[in-house]
């Protein structure tokens, strides 16, 4: 069974295996608003966690997402140049933002669960 | 990820359409097409001789198809712009209340000086001996910038606030790099400070590290404290903030700043709420811009460019940019090169705008003094006194304290209604007015930033705080139609701004 931690700045990692899959969380999309375009990173980037990855743009407002942990981007979500709404409507499946082979895997200890996130967004 | 606390609701009601047929006439509200779909070919008054091109002379780039430009008669032009001018609102149609941006009235008396042939038609590029009008006017200016900021020179060269932020902080970088602090990286600035303030800093290379703002809303000195070391290079701060709140810990956070071997940029946007009563340069800035659209009544945006002269202190002054005007005796003369000194060079090919300029002065000279010191007073008076006409029902974002210049309402006087702030300003618009400025702060949930400026009367005043009191109590007792189906009486009505985002149409094609 896959696992979902969250950051405090909302983005969540599912890792599977060594694999994190990263976006942002359902809360996160919603406090957001229509999201209309999704600035994708390259993949071969390496990534210190708090890394400034991708920008996430709704009809209110531009906002940096900022890698949750530290790795190489391994694969985007090229889906999301057609339809960011993807974002909107599947924030934590469909919607996911890139995959990251996770270098220090001991920062997803840092990270909330999914009762811990439901309690800090309330 | 970075983000606002709140959603903003985007999505046109789908019971509303986006263009409302019954209220819609052909004489008062024109559906204006195109200049390109009123125009054609045949429609043109100039017919334009076959004209033999050597296509050698243009390295083979001669034009093969049709320029496709559409041929109007003089008065088919002229009546397209008055058409869309008639869709416009404008500071002359109706109160423009918009917080943060500041929309106040342009006298008149301003233009007529503007117009003067010795300002008005003159050229960059003519002997500065035939322009020694203007250079004094630019001097004078000047003078009284200083003066009104105490501080020791001022760069008139910036063409908007922005573009001043970005003169400031480029003084601020040349002065670290001779000191040999040019290691410094960090740009600290406060989350009430304007969006414009981390994006200079990142378009300089600097990193950019937030300050939270306390529960009053205004810096926390102690968090500001806490982020400074050796690596800061400058704080950038906006006093009075865009809450609309005086900073009453900006000499404590100066002092704290310079003592980490840091400088102090002041957003001086909201200047026109202290003008005469605090000098900035006694605060312990080091730069500060002037917005002259804000305090000073020039158009907004200057009819494109703007003006945003920047003051700096005694430390920075040796890295003002070149041109300069410099005046020895009665003869003045514009310094556009500089050897052997600390300038950091220059930032536009010309001496800023001087239509702003004279439309500037020509506001200080005309108030004096005196006036200048009643401008700030009347707009402070003026936002507070919609501050206690509205509070009674609307929702203060920081609690009952006194406001400067602007007065901010969160939403929360709508909580459950199902009204969000975008339908509340859409419902504005029904009413006449410009809605306020909303969502911004961002610290603020569904902010409401409302700045009358010191041009309306009482009456105004009265007129606009009964209709959005009108507007709040319709919303509390559950009339939401009226809300989520505004604007009906615009030229448009509700649009769907997602739809406009997600598939932007940028540019006409022939059909």
């Amino acid at each position: 069974m896959s696992k979902t931690k969250y950051s405090t700045d909302h983005e969540y990692v599912r890792l599977e295996g060594e694999v994190g899959m990263v976006g942002i969380s359902i809360y996160a999309q919603e406090q957001l608003g229509d999201i209309v375009y999704v600035e994708l990173p390259n993949v071969g980037v390496k990534l210190s966690k708090g890394d400034e990855v991708a920008v996430i743009e709704s009809v209110k407002a531009a906002s940096e997402l900022y890698s949750p942990v530290s790795g190489e981007v391994i694969e985007v979500n090229e889906a999301l140049n057609d339809d960011p709404a993807l974002v909107n409507t599947d924030a934590q499946g469909n919607g996911w933002i890139y995959k990251v082979a996770l270098s220090n895997i001991s920062e997803l200890d840092e990270m909330m669960d999914d009762a811990a996130y439901t309690d800090f967004t309330s | 990820m970075n983000m606002n606390s709140t959603g903003r609701p985007t999505r046109a009601d789908k019971t509303s359409s986006s263009k409302n047929a019954e209220i819609k006439s052909a004489a008062l509200l024109p559906d204006e097409p195109l200049l390109f779909e009123i125009g054609g070919y045949e429609h043109s008054g100039v017919d334009l001789f076959e004209v033999e091109i050597n296509d050698e002379f243009l390295g083979g780039f001669e034009r093969k198809t049709s320029l496709d430009l559409p041929g109007l008669s003089e008065p088919e032009c002229l009546r397209h712009y008055v058409r869309l001018s008639r869709l416009n609102m404008s500071i002359d149609a109706g109160i423009y209340p918009l917080g943060s941006c500041t929309m106040k009235h342009n006298p008149r008396l301003n233009e007529k000086i503007a117009r003067l042939a010795g300002f008005a038609d003159i050229h960059p590029l003519q002997p500065v001996s035939s322009v020694q009008g203007a250079l004094e006017m630019i001097d004078e200016l000047a003078l009284w910038l200083m003066e009104l900021t105490n501080t020791s020179a001022v760069s008139m060269s910036p063409k908007a606030g922005a573009h001043g932020e970005l003169c400031g902080m480029m003084a601020i970088k040349a002065a670290l790099e001779a000191k040999g602090q040019g290691h410094r990286s960090i740009v600290l600035v406060p989350d009430s400070a304007h969006g414009t303030n981390p994006a200079t800093a990142a378009f300089l290379g600097y990193k950019v590290r937030s300050i939270p703002a306390n529960k009053n809303g205004v810096v926390d000195v102690e968090a500001v404290i806490a982020a400074l070391d050796d690596d800061v290079a400058a704080i950038m701060l906006t006093n009075p903030n865009t809450c609309g709140l005086f900073e009453p810990d900006v000499i404590k956070i100066a002092d704290a700043v310079h003592d980490a071997g840091g400088y102090f940029y002041c957003d001086g946007a909201n200047f026109n709420a202290i003008m005469g009563l605090v000098c900035p340069g006694d605060l312990g800035i080091d730069a500060m811009h002037i917005n002259l659209h804000k305090t000073f009544s020039t158009p907004h945006g200057g009819g494109g460019p703007g003006a945003g002269p920047v003051v700096l202190s005694k430390a920075l002054a040796p890295f003002a940019p070149v041109p300069f005007v410099k005046k020895s005796g009665s003869d003045l003369s514009l310094i556009e090169h500089v050897n052997d000194s600390d300038s950091f060079g220059r930032l536009t090919a010309f001496h800023g705008q001087i239509g702003m300029f004279t439309r500037s002065l020509a506001f200080m000279l005309s108030h004096g003094k005196d006036g200048i010191t009643q401008v700030a007073y009347d707009a402070v008076l003026n936002a507070n006194y919609v501050r206690v006409r509205l509070q009674k029902v609307f929702s203060l974002a920081f609690g009952d304290q006194a406001c400067m210049h602007e007065v901010l309402f969160d939403d929360s006087f709508l909580k459950g209604t199902g009204v969000s702030t975008l339908d509340f300003a859409k419902a504005m618009i029904d009413e006449g007015f410009h809605p306020m400025t909303m969502y911004f702060p961002l610290v603020v949930s569904g902010a409401m930033l409302i700045e009358p400026t010191e041009s309306e009367s009482k009456k105004t005043l009265d007129y606009f705080c009964d209709k959005m009191l009108e507007l709040a109590n319709d919303a509390i007792a559950g009339n939401v139609d009226r809300f989520k189906q505004a604007p009906k009486y615009a030229p448009l009505a509700r649009l769907d701004e997602t739809l406009a985002a997600r598939q932007p149409k940028l540019k006409w094609t022939k059909s």
